[in-house]
């Protein structure tokens, strides 16, 4: 049994009712189980249909799950957005701004991490804020939808 | 030079309390020893063959007196009363406790210092010309542009997991002293029609195979500068290889993917970074500037005096003329005859805050050349400079000759490396103690790596010197004619190495065939090198041996 961490901590799975296939069987289900290798600009084309996307970290020491967000997010993606696997809460922050919305993480990782070390995870500005004098340390985003049709 | 803004303050202060909470949860379990290894070593903290080792970020290689003199408490009250300068522009100290750590950290950040990044597979610490601020030809000081990008990378929410680690280097000359052809990412401040901007540089690096970085935009306007890295590193970060720690870094993908391709990937990214990221705060640019002012230099009129013996060697060897006639850059050997090449005592740390504070503005730099510079230094106290230089076992008047070498730790410290370097630093530098000796075979670079990691940039070298091991035993090979400078060029191996006994003969050969080839004094180890190709040197090399063995 997987757990969902957001900043409020561990709680239920709001899109539970959705089921994330490939994207190679991607029909217009809603949900998508990214590879660290798909094409974003296919999984563009599909925007408009797409509520939750999960990207993959098989390591906590393979960063391309952060690049895979912002390039979603700048690409104009508005949906959901799941950091799924091992993320350590030390990259909870990171995941945040680089546009994940949630981290899905396993049994076994919240046994060991419980949800007072996420909560403790402090969201005090960073550099990027104080860099491009930014209201918040989020990378990016379009404010329109880029791909649709 | 730039001061912590608040902010500045309260992040260094706040990473410091989160490395402490990191290393309590190492303790209770609730971190494993994989895990912790990244967040240990993105806070300077390695593990090495006797104890951990705290490298200290010093961006740029800038230091204020005050900040020295912080590192000498360090390396008296935590360590064993020394630290080692690296060829990053970086200190390490050598013994430090696990448990001491988050309060050398504190200490540190008394200073607006810390240890963010000077290790881990992300954006280490920024380098630059240490010359920067202080000679004529400069479009502008590179420091600016390293402070920017030291802040833009700091805890960057995407690029702290990269597939390997990623340097990047400035410099504001044509000439380049901070070897940017040989870092994953170099720049190059120019100047065109009247607007400043960068040559960017990627993909070059020295380790097991050695690549000169490629020109990936001969011009990028300054303001482009934060997206355009944003788009590199993200091509990389999505691109680089995983799968090979040692073909991880930009250089391979540069290599394996071809510079046009890249850079294609490059500029369709940097087109949707540049839309989307917004433009650098004004504020901060300027708090930047200020911060690298130049001083409010002293225009005393100029005193004539006569120099004695020792003190006219120091000028004509250790100092470079300033953008100030009336000033002087002085170099600060780290290499007296027989040391080890970049260490310091605290007593001579504090040495060198003194003569800063007294005589150089407050001002010092480190070099990736391991030495220590007081950029600004007016003409008149020279005689002061050199007399508390000398007191403090520091006026070695060997700058840029044969006995100024870099050399990595080697096996006296690391435990990646195969074999030792320091030792062979000490016994070349012995060989050829006398300093007029060093002064007739001229400028010359002996570079030495313990292993083929080349942290002691032997690829560059004039002579580069790279440690082995064969079969149980320390085994040296031979590079000629590197340059690091913008004349970018690799090493050539010479041939069989030599055993840890032959190797300072056989550089002695090297020295000697040298001094025979040249056509006049003045004609340098690298130009004659240049000149007459690589056959020479290797009769010198390899005669007597063959001869032995016939």
């Amino acid at each position: 049994m997987t757990r969902i961490v957001t900043t409020d901590g561990f709680g239920p799975d709001p899109l539970a009712h959705l089921t994330p296939v490939p994207l190679d069987s991607y029909g217009d289900g809603g949900a998508l189980l990214l590879a660290v290798d798909d094409d974003l600009s296919e999984v563009a084309r599909h925007f408009a249909s797409l509520e939750l996307i999960v990207v993959p970290f098989a390591s906590s020491a393979d960063g391309r799950g952060f690049s895979l967000a912002a390039d979603l997010r700048a690409l104009g993606y508005l949906g959901h957005l799941r950091a799924r696997g091992h993320v350590l809460v030390d990259q909870f922050r990171a995941a945040l701004r680089c546009g994940f919305d949630d981290v899905e993480i396993s049994a076994e990782q919240a046994a060991r991490n419980p949800e007072s070390q996420w909560r403790a995870i402090a969201m005090t500005p960073g550099y990027r804020s104080a860099v491009f004098g930014a209201p918040s340390d989020a990378l990016p985003r379009p404010h329109a939808r880029l791909a649709e049709g | 030079m730039y001061s912590y803004s608040d902010f500045d303050s309260a992040f260094v202060r706040a990473r410091t309390a989160e490395f402490r909470d990191q290393v309590a949860r190492r303790l209770d379990g609730s971190l494993t020893e994989d895990e912790f290894k990244p967040l240990r070593l993105m806070n300077g903290l390695y593990l090495q063959l006797h104890a951990y080792m705290l490298r200290v970020a010093i961006p740029y290689g800038t230091l204020r007196g005050a900040q020295m003199r912080k590192l000498a408490e360090i390396a008296d009250r935590w360590d064993k009363g020394y630290g080692h300068f690296t060829t990053r522009q970086n200190i390490q100290f050598n013994w430090p406790k696990l448990c001491d750590v988050p309060d050398i950290l504190d200490a540190l950040a008394d200073v607006q210092m810390h240890a963010i990044q000077t290790s881990g597979n992300c954006i280490r610490n920024v380098t630059a010309d240490h010359f920067a601020g202080a000679v004529a030809d400069e479009v502008e000081d590179p420091r600016i542009t390293a402070e920017l990008i030291r802040q833009w990378s700091t805890d960057h929410p995407e690029f702290a997991y990269l597939p390997r680690k990623f340097k990047i280097a400035v410099t504001g000359t044509e000439q380049d002293r901070a070897v940017i052809r040989f870092h994953d990412i170099g720049l190059r401040l120019r100047r065109r029609d009247g607007q400043i901007g960068y040559q960017v540089v990627i993909g070059g690096g020295l380790g097991r195979s050695p690549m000169i970085g490629k020109v990936v935009r001969d011009f990028l306007p300054k303001p482009e500068l934060l997206p355009y890295l944003e788009a590199i590193l993200r091509t990389y970060n999505l691109s680089g290889r995983r799968d090979n720690k040692y073909k991880a870094r930009i250089k391979i993908l540069v290599h394996e993917t071809g510079l046009a391709a890249l850079k294609a990937k490059i500029e369709q990214n940097f087109a949707t970074q540049k839309r989307l990221l917004p433009d650098v705060s004004p504020q901060l640019v300027a708090r930047i500037e200020q911060g690298f002012a130049p001083p409010d230099f002293d225009t005393r009129p100029l005193v004539s005096h006569r120099p004695g013996p020792g003190l006219r060697a120091f000028i004509d060897t250790n100092t470079t003329p300033h953008k100030r006639d009336d000033h002087v850059i002085v170099t600060v050997s780290l290499k007296p005859i027989g040391g080890t090449p970049g260490d310091a005592t605290s007593d001579q740390m504090r040495a060198l805050a003194d003569l800063a504070q007294a005589y150089g503005y407050d001002e010092l730099r480190i070099s990736h050349e391991q030495n220590v510079i007081l950029p600004h230094v007016h003409r008149n106290d020279l005689p002061a400079v050199y007399a508390g230089l000398r007191d403090a076992g520091l006026a070695t008047a060997n700058v840029g000759l044969v006995s100024d070498i870099i050399a990595c730790p080697g096996m006296d410290y690391c435990a990646l490396a195969t074999a030792r370097s320091i030792p062979v630093a000490q016994e070349i530098s012995r060989a050829f103690a006398e300093i007029d000796a060093q002064h007739d075979i001229g400028p010359l670079k002996i570079k030495i790596s313990g292993c083929i990691n080349a942290c002691g940039h032997h690829h560059v070298g004039h002579i580069g010197i790279l440690g082995l091991d064969k079969a149980g035993v320390e085994n040296y090979q031979l590079t000629l004619g590197g340059d690091g400078t913008q004349e970018a060029t690799i090493g050539t191996r010479t041939g069989p190495g030599f055993a840890y006994d032959q190797i300072v003969p056989a550089v002695t050969r090297l020295i000697h065939a040298y001094l025979r080839l040249r056509t006049a004094p003045d004609e340098t180890f690298l130009q004659t090198y240049r000149r007459v190709g690589i056959a020479p040197f290797k009769t010198a090399l390899y005669e007597a041996e063959n001869a032995a063995a016939a």
